[in-house]
């Protein structure tokens, strides 16, 4: 089980680099979407403040959309996802590696911009401590929820838009709680409460989407 | 404990099971519906504060009800189609989605209109009409992905996942935004809280709920009857059954 | 009756666009769903007839073929 961890690790990771410009584009497209708000709303901070918590966490989740496809969108073309899938192995393991490669190579660049976000929309450092912890907590959640969504998707045409569709209402309630938390945190007010509910649903992801991913790819690829 | 129901797996006897079940879910629905919005409008009295809008409540609580139970249903279904692998299963599932949604549209949109009158706004971002606009989303998207897929084998078998895993979140969905509500918006009272509602308010109320309630059983033994066809279009008994409806024009 | 007279009855002591307007189109969409589903149904049933027609029609075509062309080879 570890050569396979290891190995399927290091190939993605090797993968992932290859490509950095595909890498790059979901984080320009953040950077964008953060940039059109103080645009289309007004620069006034105490606005931007309010609305900050929100708008990150919004870019964060459509940049995610955006990033999922390429999950397993390469190894099902050439031919590898197949290999996977005949190889005998725990199909679970090997969609938990992957989406462990896939997260780490995602939230580590939003995690080094945000600063800059922060900076853009004004929070304050209060609010962006509990920003970094939701961003934390959270975006696995994302990387692992949807990758069921990706896994029953992948080969069909225009998948993308249907994706968005599965997946934004399954992202409400983590939205929902991680704006929340940074709104306490802005006010200083406690926000254990919030993040604990986020890492129930991380915690309740962790064990269950592997064996869903599973069953989906099972159910994609016939 | 289930036998009686193993049968049913065969598409062939799911039809007769429909078309069956068809005119005891029809009439009837139609007529409680008919008779609830009748004794709703004419016959029960006014609420003191809201007057006459609120006799939209007749559609709008059953519809907002159903259209999470029809909801619970299509993922029973999924589920029995997912661990047992019946094609029924799926079929059935995918005949309540289109029905499911329309109910989930109607709550929304006499959720509006009743707004109105009550909050002033056509749209209020209120924990109950924003849960409900989310269902709609995960009633579009099953819908969606069974589109998607050219083989109904496999489009059933991904739509129910996706059934699965939103309703597992319905639950987290309704306690995020009514907390997220209750948070945003103190200021705003529902004035429709939960009274004792007098009983001549109450019978028509029902009334509307057992009448959509066999609508929609009805819609969907129609759409399931539809949906087996469509799949065993090449069986001999599909056959026999396009053959025999060319004597009368009454839907069999 | 809750109303003195049909005029008030529409009225709905002012909420006549609000009632009427939900009570219609939620009996729009519903009598939708049903036609719809009816429809299908009939249309579906049909393509089976036509499809099954022409099978026949095939069928016949090819078994007119192969007696024709035996009748020709044990003719010569």
């Amino acid at each position: 089980m570890n050569t396979l961890i290891n190995g399927i690790f290091k190939r993605d990771m090797a993968l992932a680099f290859r490509q950095r410009s595909e890498l790059a584009q979901p984080l320009m497209f953040l950077l964008m979407v953060i940039t059109l708000f103080p645009l289309g709303i007004g620069p006034g901070p105490v606005t931007l403040q309010k609305i900050g918590p929100g708008v990150i966490w919004i870019a964060a989740i459509l940049a995610s959309l955006l990033a999922m496809e390429r999950l397993f969108r390469d190894d099902f073309w050439d031919g590898s996802l197949e290999q996977y899938m005949l190889s005998g192995q725990s199909v679970a393991a090997i969609a938990a590696v992957k989406v462990l490669v896939h997260w780490l190579v995602s939230f580590l660049p939003l995690a080094l911009f945000s600063p800059l976000l922060a900076l853009f929309l004004n929070l304050t450092v209060d609010m962006y401590i509990a920003l970094m912890l939701t961003l934390v907590l959270g975006t696995p959640l994302l990387s692992l929820v949807g990758a069921i969504a990706v896994g029953l998707t992948v080969g069909l045409q225009r998948g993308g838009v249907l994706l968005a569709l599965l997946l934004i209402p399954v992202f409400i309630p983590l939205l929902i709680f991680a704006t929340s938390a940074v709104d306490s945190a802005a006010l200083q007010l406690p926000y254990r409460a919030q993040l604990a509910i986020i890492g129930a649903m991380l915690m309740l992801a962790m064990a269950s989407a592997p064996f869903a991913i599973a069953y989906a790819l099972k159910v994609s690829q016939n | 404990m289930w036998k009686w129901l193993h049968p049913y797996a065969k598409p062939e006897r799911a039809y007769q099971l429909c078309v069956t079940l068809q005119p005891y879910f029809l009439w009837p629905g139609i007529l409680c519906l008919v008779a609830g919005s009748i004794w709703g409008l004419a016959f029960a009295p006014q609420d003191y504060q809201q007057g006459d809008s609120f006799r939209i409540i007749y559609i709008h609580v059953p519809s907002a009800i159903l259209s999470m139970s029809t909801y619970v249903a299509m993922a029973v279904a999924a589920l029995v189609g997912t661990v047992w692998q019946w094609r029924t299963a799926f079929m059935a599932m995918i005949a309540m989605a289109p029905i499911g949604a329309v109910v989930t549209f109607i709550a929304l949109f006499t959720g509006a209109a009743w707004g109105k009158p009550m909050w002033g706004t056509w749209w209020v971002w209120d924990a109950r009409l924003t849960s409900e606009l989310i269902l709609l989303f995960l009633y579009l998207g099953v819908i969606a992905l069974y589109g998607a897929f050219e083989d109904k084998q496999q489009a059933g078998k991904a739509a129910g996942v996706m059934a699965l895993v939103g309703v597992v979140n319905v639950p987290i969905i309704h306690y995020s935004v009514e907390w997220w509500n209750t948070l945003h918006q103190g200021a705003t009272i529902s004035k429709f809280d939960k009274p004792s509602i007098a009983p001549e308010m109450l019978w028509p109320l029902l009334i509307a709920l057992v009448g959509l309630a066999l609508f929609i059983a009805a819609v969907t033994v129609m759409r399931m009857k539809n949906e087996i066809i469509r799949r065993e279009y090449h069986r001999p008994w599909v056959k026999d059954l396009a053959a025999r409806a060319l004597g009368g024009d009454h839907a069999v | 009756m809750q109303f003195d007279s049909l005029h008030d009855f529409l009225a709905m002591g002012g909420y006549a666009l609000y009632v009427w307007l939900s009570f219609g189109v939620s009996l729009l969409a519903l009598v939708w769903v049903v036609l719809d589903s009816a429809s299908t149904h009939k249309k579906l049933l049909r393509n089976a007839r036509e499809e099954q027609a022409r099978q026949a029609r095939i069928a016949a075509a090819r078994k007119a073929q192969a007696v024709h062309s035996e009748s020709q080879q044990t003719g010569s």
